[in-house]
């Protein structure tokens, strides 16, 4: 057993064999392994919006009646309900199916924002990207429809957004 | 762990040790970390087109300072998650986890998640390409909760970023550490005198460790975040950012899973069943002359002095039951607990129910008296320590204590006047004691550096301190033995205390 002081030399060297190796152990795990996230040869679409959609049922002109009950200051003519539909959302990459879901309408009276999110990875390289939303339950058909080629680099990220005041849908 | 423990003993002596004094090191990488942040702060510019290029300056230009500084951060920052779990794992296998422990235990729980969003936010500031995965990730993570109305990751598409995002970060990055130390101090508020800084050679140890690790493998930014390209391949930090492979491997639910079973875990350990506590010590009114050495020996603030009912201008220590770690160390630092009073039942100032005073002093009479052989030694023994209880011969008397801290000094004195030849004192290893100052107090008492303390006239040849941990049975055996002989080479000498009670001893023998 060696002497305990802390001028002996091997306390010494034992003492920085112990630093270093907990040098080493915090200096290689602050940035090793490297963590491979996604394929170098790989591109990532992102579907992502946040968006309210039309109004679930039609407005109506309010009877004489109906306004008569309400306060002068509330007597608009025309009621809409207050529910939102849900926006349906279909996407085909190259012809074949790469995602359909529906989004519904956030809040306890489902009048707020639908949103999304979902990441696919997808081979960089040509591809023809089509997206159809319905975003108006009393329309049958989708009534955002968007197709386009396109070239994916690799580890680019293209995005797709639903934004009424930028035409519907667009792709960034 | 004792075993690891005791070994790092011999290199960097037990005040030192670092397995001993994880939660001061972490306490240690806190402050390194908050103080290299301050710097950080002045010379941070938070504008989102600016703040990547403002530490690439001062990381590459102005290396010698700022790329230093930005060094010591990121490795203080690793070195505090390092130690925090190191610290959770031993006092997990110490188990100590339960009883009057359970409030250190559970309050520690938060700081865990409190480390993370510190550490995780530092990197979102660092603004390139790994902190823009780190905050896609999160936000990924925290949307699968439903608590956004409009999902976190739409923070992070391109055109969305303004200066104001870093404004808040900023505010986060200083905001959370400091809701941290709070949580910290919450979590040492049932120990007295707590560990925060460690011994002034671990620490200059420590730091010097960092620079040199600083200089030798200085922390540098990936490319600058751009919101339309991602980055294959990371060079992340797995203290901190292990959860977002862990997350990408299962699910955003599943890694909510499991940080929520971890955590659920860990707030429910001290309910599953565990060995139960020994009764609280209980104060004695008429004995306790409200001398507050109770009251600053206990290592768990479990003491409070108030005013005492029968005696004006005196305190009378009140003992909390809550905090109360049923260790004895405030019977040993009793006045009171002299076993030299005369009274036929000793009854002390504060005492354990479950090991009185009184009945030690009779067990130290009967065994001594009962002794025969050449050399007659009385060993004060642990229970928590090397089972000291397998020394008792024909020749040796053993007095097992739930701490050593419960022996009072004077009972050494009067196991010399009353037939022994020696004592030896024995009990965890420093550091090491379960109650944390029982091994520190009994040696100053002894020492005669802390009240109450032994008497000078007490022969030092004829006392022997050895602090053993459970496995080390062997030294101290290795120990008595030498003891044994070196009271043989003394003899019946000059300095060697009288009889003080022969009344006693008859009465025994």
């Amino acid at each position: 057993m060696v002497s305990k002081s802390p001028t002996n030399p091997l306390v010494m060297v034992a003492q920085a064999l112990f630093y270093g190796l907990f040098a080493v152990i915090i200096g290689y795990f602050s940035t090793s392994p490297d963590y491979h996230h996604l394929d170098p040869d790989t591109a990532l679409i992102k579907l992502s919006f946040s968006t309210q959609a039309e109004p679930a049922g039609e407005c109506r002109e309010r009877t004489p009646e109906e306004l008569a009950k309400l306060a002068p200051n509330m007597r608009a003519a025309k009621t809409c309900p207050r529910e939102r539909s849900p926006i349906r959302v279909s996407i085909d990459l190259d012809g074949k199916h790469l995602f359909e879901g529906v989004a519904p309408p956030s809040g306890l009276s489902k009048d707020g924002p639908s949103t999304l999110y979902r990441r696919f990875e997808v081979p960089a390289g040509e591809h023809t990207l089509s997206v159809k939303m319905n975003d108006n339950v009393r329309i049958a058909d989708f009534n955002h429809v968007r197709e386009e080629k396109m070239t994916l680099k690799p580890a680019q990220i293209l995005v797709i957004d639903l934004r009424k005041d930028r035409g519907g849908i667009f792709f960034e | 762990m004792q075993r690891i423990e005791s070994f790092f003993d011999e290199i960097f002596g037990a005040a030192a040790n670092p397995w001993r004094h994880l939660g001061a090191l972490g306490f240690y990488f806190l402050w390194i970390a908050l103080a290299t942040g301050i710097y950080l702060f002045i010379v941070l510019d938070t504008g989102i087109e600016e703040i990547h290029a403002s530490i690439e300056y001062y990381t590459h230009e102005q290396w010698w300072l700022g790329g230093i500084v930005r060094s010591l951060h990121r490795y203080a920052a690793d070195g505090l998650v390092l130690v925090m779990l190191l610290h959770i794992l031993r006092e997990f296998l110490y188990g100590r986890f339960h009883g009057f422990r359970w409030y250190s235990w559970i309050t520690g729980v938060p700081t865990l998640w409190l480390v993370y969003a510190s550490g995780i936010g530092g990197y979102w500031l660092v603004w390139d390409q790994l902190g823009l995965f780190s905050a896609i990730a999160s936000a990924e993570w925290f949307d699968w909760l439903p608590i956004f109305n409009t999902p976190a990751t739409r923070n992070f598409l391109p055109g969305v970023l303004t200066d104001r995002f870093f404004t808040l970060l900023v505010f986060l990055h200083i905001g959370i550490p400091l809701l941290l130390l709070l949580a910290l101090w919450v979590h040492i508020q049932r120990v007295s005198q707590s560990d925060v800084f460690p011994a002034r050679s671990l620490a200059l140890g420590t730091l010097a460790m960092l620079l040199v690790l600083a200089l030798a493998k200085p922390t540098v930014s990936h490319g600058k975040a751009d919101l339309t390209m991602f980055s294959p391949v990371l060079h992340i930090d797995w203290y901190y950012l292990f959860i977002h492979p862990l997350m990408y491997a299962t699910s955003p639910g599943g890694l909510w899973a499991i940080a929520g079973a971890l955590t659920l875990l860990l707030l429910i350990l001290p309910l599953l069943p565990h060995p139960r506590q020994g009764p609280v010590a209980v104060v004695d009114p008429p004995n306790c002359n409200g001398c507050r050495r109770c009251f600053v020996d206990c290592p768990y603030g479990a003491i409070t002095m108030l005013p005492h009912p029968d005696k004006p201008g005196h305190e009378l220590a009140r003992v909390h039951p809550e905090l109360c770690a049923s260790c004895g160390i405030c019977a040993g630092a009793c006045p009171s607990s002299t076993p030299f009073r005369s009274m036929d039942k000793l009854v002390t100032g504060i005492d354990m129910p479950q090991q009185p005073v009184g009945a030690l002093r009779a067990e130290m009479e009967r065994k001594i008296a009962a002794l025969r052989g050449q050399v007659k030694i009385a060993v004060f023994g642990c229970e928590c320590a090397a089972a000291s209880s397998r020394l008792e011969s024909g020749d040796t008397a053993v007095l097992n204590l739930m701490c050593s801290g419960l022996l009072p000094p004077s009972f050494v004195e009067y196991a010399l006047r009353g037939g022994a030849d020696g004592v030896l004192v024995t009990g965890c290893r420093e550091g090491s004691c379960a109650y944390r100052f029982g091994t520190r107090w009994t040696e100053e008492r002894l020492n005669g550096r802390r009240e109450p303390h032994l008497r000078p006239s007490v022969p030092a040849e004829r006392l022997r301190l050895d602090w053993a941990d459970r496995h080390e049975m062997s030294h101290l055996k290795a120990t008595l033995d030498d003891f044994r002989q070196h009271l043989q080479t003394l003899g019946a000498d000059e300095k060697r205390p009288r009889a003080y009670t022969p009344r006693r001893i008859v009465q025994h023998g």
